[in-house]
This record gives structure tokens, sequence and C-alpha cells, in this order.
């Protein structure tokens, strides 16, 4: 607050902006919870194999909870190795007698069938994403499920042009895909795996995480009464071992993972001369560089944007704030000013901007950083939001004064935490961004144009916003340059990591 | 242009207009209900500058509007009154005689209203004139012309001619933010009235579209709040025009919530300038209470 602070000797003007729902603060907002009535959930969920719902065989369950009330939700069925046997013979025979025999505009239909009822159900879709994986309703209602309709609707566009996706080349699908997805965009992320899979003509083995199994289900209940023939697509539920069961499978003909680095190299290191075809979406630790010619308030929200969607559960998070030392005091007063005015809490509340932190495992590691950090040397900063007793919450935070050499500024924590760090010049800027192991995403924040296109292009990364952050569609490529993975998901480059070019007929 | 630190005080900062739009549309998802509603409609009424300004507004229309000030809803007797009414110079004492030892101000237009396109001499005069005939505040257009051509000085020199000329009155800017053009000549503007000696800045006359959209307001609360913390002085806003809903007023109130914070939601750091809101957060609050929409007829002009 060094520069906002008036030399008259008068304690500093503050703003009072943290709000609470007493009235000790003058107005604050009313609890605005989103009905759950007309969403059903059953107590007991299966897989999803061959059209049908069926228990593990061996009779194993897992529970999954809700993080916000640490309650059970659901038992839902743990897949063995012979029950992931069964839906990886499924997908095959489904791949070989029906899904490669049908002609390509047919199966057009049953993507963009799967796509409107997503839209159908979405509010239903919504809550139960929320129930499940803690992200506040405003996200889950207007990103999540918005966008994983997207996906569909894009895909299904190209089952009958894939001769037109690669000119003069044609292209034929894989066969069978393994995929194994994560927590924090439980149904987001199993549209951008099914979506291009089995829009390109194959059938696929989907694991969701052991945290997040719901909408997963519950687009498999979708995919079923929209008649989509049985075996094309399969849903295993269950934890690592499962997943390494699909990734593994002998008869899978193509991986995609999207998760950890750690595991993303465990999965390299099995298929390495496997033959087989794999796409990793892994970590980042994403720069977020602001100049000081950017427009500050614009540059501040798309920081809390970058840091705090999804509490900080984004592999293309921006985690690590670069700011120029000349503006550095009064972007982080003013986003520290910012961060009081979110919500942490109820994930079902309208008005929640940072809900429940995915799991207890999950909250043990944010809270581990939090303590290296400030043993590290660097300076925290917690807003004063209360946070309900129940359940697993962070409130955002900062680490002021980080250096390159803290782990705080070099590992993926994951949560809602923002490494703070100032650079003096455009070069040491760009050097600070370049210098870690990942290389997802980035931003960049100034007024002048040209600046933005030379910074971008110099930054090691897969994917740059320029004066915005964390914006996705459909059409565009999304992936790692080093750690962060290899392979592309989204748009033509997504649709090419299903299919393999053939002499053109 | 220089950015450093040096000169960047006197500077205003650029503006990017698809993050404003962004941060609005994010502001806009705040579901405000029961309670929070409740006060949040009491707090609209009490921020009202109920105005007419016609050139057809006859002492019986002003008078009308002062009776509606003093009594905004014959059913409800315990509603807050109105800040202010806003009429041209020539009715400010017909008002200021209906509203006597009500606590709520006259406030009045002047400098050529709503085009501005007078000598500095006549502008001055007309604002004596108004403080003369007790009004209590004065809403002074810009010379739109002078601000769009670069000249700045003569934008400040004139806000602060009129400033000296209202005297005790206090002096709310009004930018005509629908003339400007960009969010980054809002700003521009928002500053250099702040500067210049405006207790409020004010979007619009009213008399030209877009008016008060809500872009263009988070601007101007963004230039208020970075003016109080460089020198803890609390400007004022005003929208004005276009804001005929509870619901569009609920929206105002948490942007000012979510940027300013609490201290201004006070009428004397937050007003509406509105002809038709009062009877829409009327009949909300009515519908709050006993759970039915009133027809539109049940409540007076």
């Amino acid at each position: 607050m060094t520069d906002s602070t008036p030399s008259t000797g008068l304690t500093a003007p503050k703003l009072r902006l943290g709000i609470r729902d007493g009235s000790d603060d003058g107005w604050g907002y009313a609890p605005a919870p989103e009905s759950t009535d007309h969403v059903e959930l059953r107590d007991r969920y299966g897989l999803f194999i061959d059209g049908e719902f069926v228990d593990a065989g061996d009779g194993r369950t897992f529970e999954t909870a809700n993080p916000a009330t640490e309650e059970k939700i659901a038992d839902v069925a743990l897949a063995s190795d012979a029950d992931v046997d069964a839906a990886v013979a499924a997908a095959r025979r489904a791949y070989e007698e029906v899904w490669s025999q049908l002609a390509p505009r047919e199966r057009g239909k049953y993507v963009y069938r799967i796509a409107r009822v997503l839209q159908e159900r979405g509010r239903e879709l919504a809550i139960t994403e929320s129930l499940d994986g803690g992200k506040p309703i405003r996200e889950s209602r207007d990103v999540d499920i918005p966008l994983a309709a997207a996906h569909f609707f894009y895909y299904a566009g190209w089952a009958d042009k894939l001769d037109y996706a690669f000119p003069g080349r044609g292209a034929r699908a894989l066969g069978v895909a393994g995929q194994v997805i994560p927590w924090n965009f439980p149904l987001l992320m199993a549209a951008w795996k099914i979506a291009p899979a089995i829009a390109a003509g194959n059938t696929v083995v989907l694991k969701p995480a052991e945290t997040t199994p719901l909408t997963a289900l519950k687009l498999a209940e979708i995919i079923r009464d929209a008649g989509v023939p049985p075996g094309v697509v399969n849903i295993v539920t269950g934890a690592g071992e499962t997943g390494a069961a699909v990734v593994q499978h002998d008869d899978v003909d193509k991986v995609a993972f999207t998760g950890s680095t750690e595991v993303g190299k465990l999965i390299r290191r099995a298929l390495a001369g496997s033959g087989r075809h794999y796409t990793l979406e892994l970590g980042g630790k994403a720069a977020n560089l602001v100049f000081e010619d950017a427009a500050v308030d614009q540059a501040v929200e798309g920081i809390v944007n970058g840091i705090f969607f999804n509490q900080g559960h984004v592999c293309c998070a921006g985690s690590r704030l670069l700011v120029q030392e000349s503006v550095a005091d009064e972007v982080i007063s003013k986003l520290k000013d910012r961060m009081e005015t979110l919500i942490v809490g109820d994930p079902l509340d309208k008005n929640t901007d940072i809900g429940a932190i995915n799991s207890r495992a999950q909250l043990d590691k944010i809270e581990e950083y939090l303590e290296i950090g400030e043993a590290e040397g660097a300076e925290p900063f917690q807003t004063s939001c209360p946070v309900p007793e129940r359940g697993y919450w962070c409130r955002p935070t900062l680490f002021l004064h980080a250096s390159q050499s803290h782990r705080v500024v070099q590992e993926e924590i994951f949560g809602p935490v923002l490494a703070v760090q100032t650079f003096r010049t455009v070069d040491e800027g760009i050097a600070m961004a370049n210098n870690t192991p990942y290389g997802l995403s980035g931003g960049v924040w100034s007024d002048k144009g040209a600046k933005a296109f030379r910074v971008t292009s110099r930054i090691r990364a897969g994917v740059l916003w320029a004066n915005t952050y964390n914006k996705f569609d459909p059409t565009a490529p999304f992936g790692g340059y080093k750690e962060s993975g290899i392979g592309r998901e989204g748009g033509l480059a997504g649709l090419h990591a299903y299919l393999q070019p053939e002499a053109a007929a | 242009m220089q950015t450093s630190t040096a000169t960047a005080s006197f500077e205003s900062p650029p503006i990017d207009a698809v993050g404003v739009e962004e941060r609005v549309a994010r502001l806009c998802s705040r579901s405000i209900k029961k309670d929070a509603k409740l006060q949040a409609l009491h707090l609209t009424l009490s921020m009202i500058d109920l105005t007419t300004l016609e050139g057809a507004d006859s002492e019986g229309k002003v008078r009308q509007l002062c009776a509606k000030a003093l009594q905004l809803h014959a059913a409800l007797p315990d509603l807050p009154h109105v800040a202010a009414v806003c009429v041209y110079p020539a009715l400010v004492g017909v008002a200021k005689r209906a509203l006597e030892g009500s606590g709520i101000n006259v406030a009045s237009v002047a400098t050529s209203f709503p085009a501005g396109q007078a000598p500095i001499e006549i502008k001055l005069l007309e604002v004596r004139k108004a403080v003369e005939a007790g009004a209590d505040e004065v809403d002074m257009v810009i010379s739109r012309g002078r601000f769009l051509a670069g000249d700045f000085a003569y934008t400040s020199d004139e806000i602060a001619s009129v400033k000296e000329a209202c005297g005790e009155a206090h002096l709310k800017v009004i930018l005509e933010t629908g003339e400007l053009g960009t969010l980054d000549a809002v700003r521009r503007a928002s500053d250099l009235a702040m500067r210049s000696g405006a207790d409020f800045i004010k979007t619009s006359t009213g008399k030209i579209k877009p008016a008060a959209t809500m872009p263009v307001v988070l601007v101007m609360l963004e230039a208020i709040r970075d003016h109080y913390l460089r020198t803890g002085e609390k400007i004022g806003m005003k929208p004005a025009g276009g804001i005929s809903t509870a619901k569009d007023a609920i929206r105002h109130l948490v942007m000012v919530r979510e940027t300013l914070g609490q201290d201004w939601l006070d009428p004397d750091l937050y007003r509406f300038g509105a002809s038709s809101l009062a009877n829409d957060v009327l009949r909300q609050i009515v519908k709050q209470r006993s759970g039915i929409y009133q027809s539109f007829d049940d409540f007076s002009l």
C-alpha cells in the first residue's frame, strides 16, 4: 500500500469490502441456495458396461461424499481387473460389429443427441457436479455443463466430415480408447474425452475420478437413453488401480489421460514400446505476467479468474503472478481488496465464489504447501472471509515475495494459492515465466497489442491468453509443453488424436 | 505516453472494455434474496433523486412530484424518503417551498443543461440563480465538445468555476457518457471532474442513449475508488437514465458494494437519477411483504 498512502499522516483510506451474510458489516447477501428437489440421486451406482449398469464382479464398492458436508452421497461400484476386461471386451465388440460399420452421419446423430440431452438436463447435472465435487454452482452452471455440451456439439459436426478434416490424407478410427479423467472438471473432462473419440468412430472405456464419479454416471444414463449402441461408451468407476487396468490393457488402442504429471510419467513408461497411441494432459504452474501498461483493474480480475476459478483445482491455473515492479504495489493492493469480496462457502449457494476443496486428501496437500511456503520465507496473506465448520475449505491465499527457488513457485499446489513475484524488465519476466518444469498455459496483461504478441510468442506453453484468462472453447486445441504433457485435445488437433491416417481412396 | 510511477498519478489508467463487461456480467450473477433484497429496496428508495426535466414541466407537476417525494406510498408509511427532487432552475423555488422542513434536498440542473452549449458567463449565472432560489445541489454538464477535442484544461477550469459559483451547494458533474464514446474517455472525464472539485460524478443527462450502462458505471466507481485511495476523499456517484426497475437498481448496489464497499451505500455518496424507478421498487417491496404483485395503477405518479 506504499504509494496509495496519503502523506497527511492520517490513517490510510480503507474500503469496507468484506461481505458477510450477517448485519454486522452493513448490507450482505442472504443465502441463495439452488434447490436440489428435482435432482434424483440413487444410493448405489453400478458400472456401465455394454449398455447396462452392473455391479462389480466381486461386489466391491466405494463411497462418494459431498466435500462441503463430508456426508456420503452414494455407494459406487469398484471395478476390478476383470470388470475392466469385460468393459474393454464390450468396447471391442461394439467397435468391430456396430460402430465402425455405421454410416458416419448416423454416428453424428447420436453425438448430437447426447449434446442436446446434456443441455436439457443441464440444471440437474450442474447441481450434481457441485454436490459431488464441491465447485460453486455459478461455475458448474455457467461453465462446466455448457462447455461439456458444446464439446459434444462441436465433435458431432465432424463425425461425417472426417474426409475434409485432413484433406488428401483420409483418416480412420483407432479402435478402443481407454480414458482416465481427473476430479476437477468431472463432466467436462468426460466430454473432452468421449466426444472426439466416438465422433471419430472409436469406442471407449472411461474411468472417472473416485471422488467425483456421479456426473459421468449420469452421462452414462444419458448415453443409454439416447439409444447409443451398447458397448460404444463404457464407464468403469474406481481408484488408481482401476485406472491402471484401463491404461495398461492389451486390447486398448489408444490411451488418453488427464491428471498428475507423476501418474503421467508412469503411464508413459508403461506404454513405451507398446505401439499404442496416447495423449497425456498433465500438471501446470502457469505464469500470469502483468506489465506496467496493463489495464490494472481488469488485470486484477484476470488474476482472480486465473487462480481462484474452481478453487484453483485447474491444471492451467495462473498460479504464479509475475508483476512488473513499477505497478506491483498497486496491483497487489487491489488484488487483496478484490479477494475480500470473494465468498467462500456452500457450493450450492448462487453467490459462492469459492466452493469446497474436493477432498480431505487434497486439502491436506494444500495445507502442507501453506506451511512449506511460510517456512521457505514467502509472506502469506489470506482473506478474512468466514468458512463453514464442516467440510473442506481453504481461503484464497497469496504468497508474497516468493522466489523461483521456492517450492510454492516450482510445484503445482492445485488449490487457491497464488505465488507472487515481481520482475523489472520484459526479458526478466519471460525468463521467470519459462523457468519451470511445466508448460501448459500462461497469461499476459498489457494494453499494448504488439507487446502482448511478442511476449506470448516467447513463452513456452501450450495455451496463452492475452488480457484474459481461463477461456475455453471446443474449437481451440489444449495441451502442454515439457512436463505438462504430450498431444492436444480440443479442436481439429483433438480430433486428430483419435484418428490414424490412411491412403486416400 | 509515459507510464512510470512518477507521472502515473496524473494520468488515467487504460481501460479494457472486454474485461469490464466480463466483470459486470459476474457482478450481475449475484443473487439477492429475502432480507437482503428488502434491505436493498429500502436503500434504493432513500437514494433516489426524483426527477422531472421536461420542457413542459409545470408548477403543478413539480408540486405533485414533491408530494410523491414526501409520501411515496400511503399504504406503507414506514418507508424512507427519497434523497432529493431534481428540477430545472426555473422551478427550484416551487420545489423548495413544497419540501420545506422535510429533509429532502432540492437539486437543480444548470450550465445550459442538457447540451451545455452556452458561454461560461451564462452558465455561471444560471448556477448562481439556482442556488439563490434554494437549490441544495447543482447538476452541471461538462462541455463535451471541448473535452472530446482534448481541451482538458478548459473542462477542468469550467468545473472549478462552477464549483466556486455553487458556494455551499453540492456539485454533481454530468459527464454525458453516451457522448464520450469509449470507457477510456469515461475514466479520463471522471478523474478530471474529481480533481476539479466535483462532489459527485454523474453519468448522464437522461436525454442521450445509452445512459447509465453498467460498464460505464463500473469504470466511474473504480475511478472514485482510486481517487479515495490516493487522497482519502470520498466522491459520490450518480447513475442517471435507463435505470427503471428494482432489479437494475439492486445490480447497481451490488456493484457499489463490491467496488467501493459498505461506506458508499449511503444517500450522501450514492444516488439514482430516475423518474420511474421508485414505483417499481415500491411494487417489489409490497410483493416482498405480502407475496402479491399489485397493479401499477395502485401506485401514484
